[in-house]
């Protein structure tokens, strides 16, 4: 039976990783996850210089899923190449870096930092909803989407995935901006914006006001986005959203998503991943299937 | 090394005050490893319940592989942990973070609220002269075992029970004194406790209560402002999961 998938000519021994920002560089997960169980890990965002972040509380639950209003804190791209990569090259996985930053220009030097470096793909972050200046602003306006792909691919010397926000009136808009910047894969969903108000304190929950919700509860959102994106572009997808188990996996899967990401989940279970290899491999077997590339996008 | 993340036994379930529970759980490799201030993950049944809620240790029974948890009802997840009966299972996580550095000192330890759990297991392990100060809102709870373990003074906002007021006022009325400070409680308690204990030159050791989401330190939601620059992120946001929840009061910082 055949579980590897490829993206972007990068060959994965089976198609899960976390999602960017729940699993650190994967050194606190390491204690309950054999990280050579993974497709790759995914790590924290990672800029040019050190983040410290937002306000805190920057975490709060709601129904069925959770708000985040971290900042992208991170110790800058310096720390990251003597500390996380050396860390996850022990490991028999692929590393995907996400990059983070404000301006072209940040974001630019971090992939070019990036270059000799021992990791095998890259994914902007054009997309978190918590950080005013840059992100965001490159992930909602297809012009400026396309742009920062071009900029950040003239330099890359790995595939670059351009991490896509739900926050958007049209996301295949978004996909095909992507592709016209010469993106190598997608990933999506990012969190979607919210809010959650204190009725005892009379407050925001967050300090940051807003949040990024994650978590089971915008699962279907995610699979419509995928499923959407899939049939806009030819381009393979990371996709992500809420999942928690290897049944929601597939349905990432059968929508169009080539490799899953695991994140909020993680929080509620750490070896939520390796167990969704396991129910992967368990479900190819009960059905039949000798290769997993044959439920990508298997539904139309 | 992060702690054990497996399913256990509850063994005992009582109440102590309105919304005050105290849980027994029968979990050895949990147990074996933990000291005073650490705490652990406990895990909701219900999936719509994402985050596991971080509760303080207030004993630890080494010998028969038991950890003891006090814990105020606030929600649903620590609800649904009241319901649960002798007999019954729950997903765990722990021990997690850093707990007390016990020093050979006179001490007074100071619990707050939902922060004296705690302080038990602190008291029964250090072998010295020590004061326990508490500060209730109204109703008590853990007094008689709290006695067993040491002089204890009391404050309350009420004024039923000891001093009116707060637990410095409690330190003050009653004269107490030491050397260090061990304390858990709110926010603003601790801020006033670290106040008094760079007036009085006195060490302190706070622990610190934040939002949390993973509680083994991959997540960055709660940080706390450090003086000095953090292992972590290099920048001044130690986390209070991996780093703390105990720091020196000189660590960190709080306006």
């Amino acid at each position: 039976m055949n579980l590897s998938v490829k993206i972007a000519g990068v060959e994965f021994k089976n198609p899960v990783t976390v999602a960017s920002g729940t699993f650190g560089s994967g050194a606190e997960y390491g204690d309950f996850v054999d990280l050579n169980k993974l497709g790759a890990v995914t790590t924290k965002g990672v800029a040019n210089v050190p983040w410290p972040g937002n306000p805190t509380p920057r975490i709060a639950e709601t129904y069925g899923g959770m708000m985040n209003a971290v900042g992208l804190q991170n110790p800058g791209i310096d720390v990251f190449c003597q500390r996380d990569i050396p860390f996850l090259k022990q490991y028999d996985t692929n590393i995907i870096v996400n990059v983070c930053g404000r301006s072209e220009r940040d974001y630019v030097e971090v992939v070019e930092r990036l270059a000799d470096e021992p990791v095998d793909l890259l994914e902007i972050n054009v997309s978190c909803p918590n950080v005013k200046e840059g992100g965001i602003a490159f992930g909602q306006e297809p012009k400026a989407l396309e742009q920062i792909t071009k900029a950040v691919k003239a330099k890359a010397k790995q595939p670059v995935i351009m991490k896509l926000s739900p926050n958007v009136t049209d996301i295949t808009v978004m996909a095909k901006a992507a592709e016209a910047g010469g993106a190598d894969a997608l990933s999506l969903i990012n969190t979607l914006t919210g809010m959650k108000i204190d009725i005892r304190r009379r407050g925001f929950a967050l300090a940051n006001k807003t949040g990024g919700l994650s978590g089971p509860a915008i699962k279907p959102v995610a699979v419509r986005m995928v499923y959407q994106a899939a049939n806009a572009v030819n381009l393979p997808i990371i996709g992500m959203g809420g999942i928690m188990n290897y049944e929601d996996a597939l349905e990432f899967m059968m929508a169009g998503a080539t490799v899953v990401s695991v994140g909020t989940a993680n929080f509620h279970n750490p070896y939520t991943t390796m167990e969704i290899v396991e129910g992967m491999e368990n479900y190819l077997r009960e059905n039949g299937i000798a290769d997993v590339n044959e439920i990508i996008g298997c539904v139309k | 090394m992060s702690g054990v993340r497996g399913t256990v036994e509850v063994l005992g379930q009582e109440k102590l005050a309105s919304d005050v529970y105290s849980m027994v759980l029968h979990m050895p490799e949990i147990a074996a490893k933990a000291a005073a201030g650490q705490f652990v993950s406990l895990y909701s049944r219900d999936g719509a319940n994402l985050l596991p809620r971080p509760i303080s240790i207030c004993e630890i029974d080494r010998e028969a592989g038991n950890i003891r948890l006090v814990y105020r009802v606030v929600g649903k997840g620590t609800r649904e942990f009241s319901g649960l009966k002798p007999g019954e299972t729950i997903e765990v996580m722990g021990p997690l973070g850093n707990g007390f550095t016990l020093k050979d000192k006179r001490a007074i330890l100071i619990g707050g609220g939902i922060g004296i759990p705690p302080m038990l297991e602190l008291a029964k392990e250090l072998n010295c002269e020590k004061s326990i100060v508490l500060g209730f809102r109204d109703e008590t709870f853990l007094l008689e075992e709290m006695r067993k373990a040491g002089d204890v003074y009391i404050a309350s906002e009420d004024g039923k029970t000891g001093v009116q007021g707060n637990v410095l006022n409690a330190i003050e009325e009653y004269g107490v004194k030491g050397d260090i400070i061990y304390a858990c409680g709110p926010t603003p308690m601790l801020k006033a406790i670290r106040e008094y204990a760079f007036e009085h030159h006195m060490e302190a050791q706070i622990s610190l209560e934040e939002k949390m989401a993973c509680g083994i330190g991959a997540c960055l939601a709660c940080v706390c402002r450090s003086t000095e620059v953090d292992g972590h992120s290099h920048v001044h946001n130690k986390r209070v999961c991996k780093d703390g929840p105990v720091f020196d009061a000189r660590e960190v910082e709080m306006e």
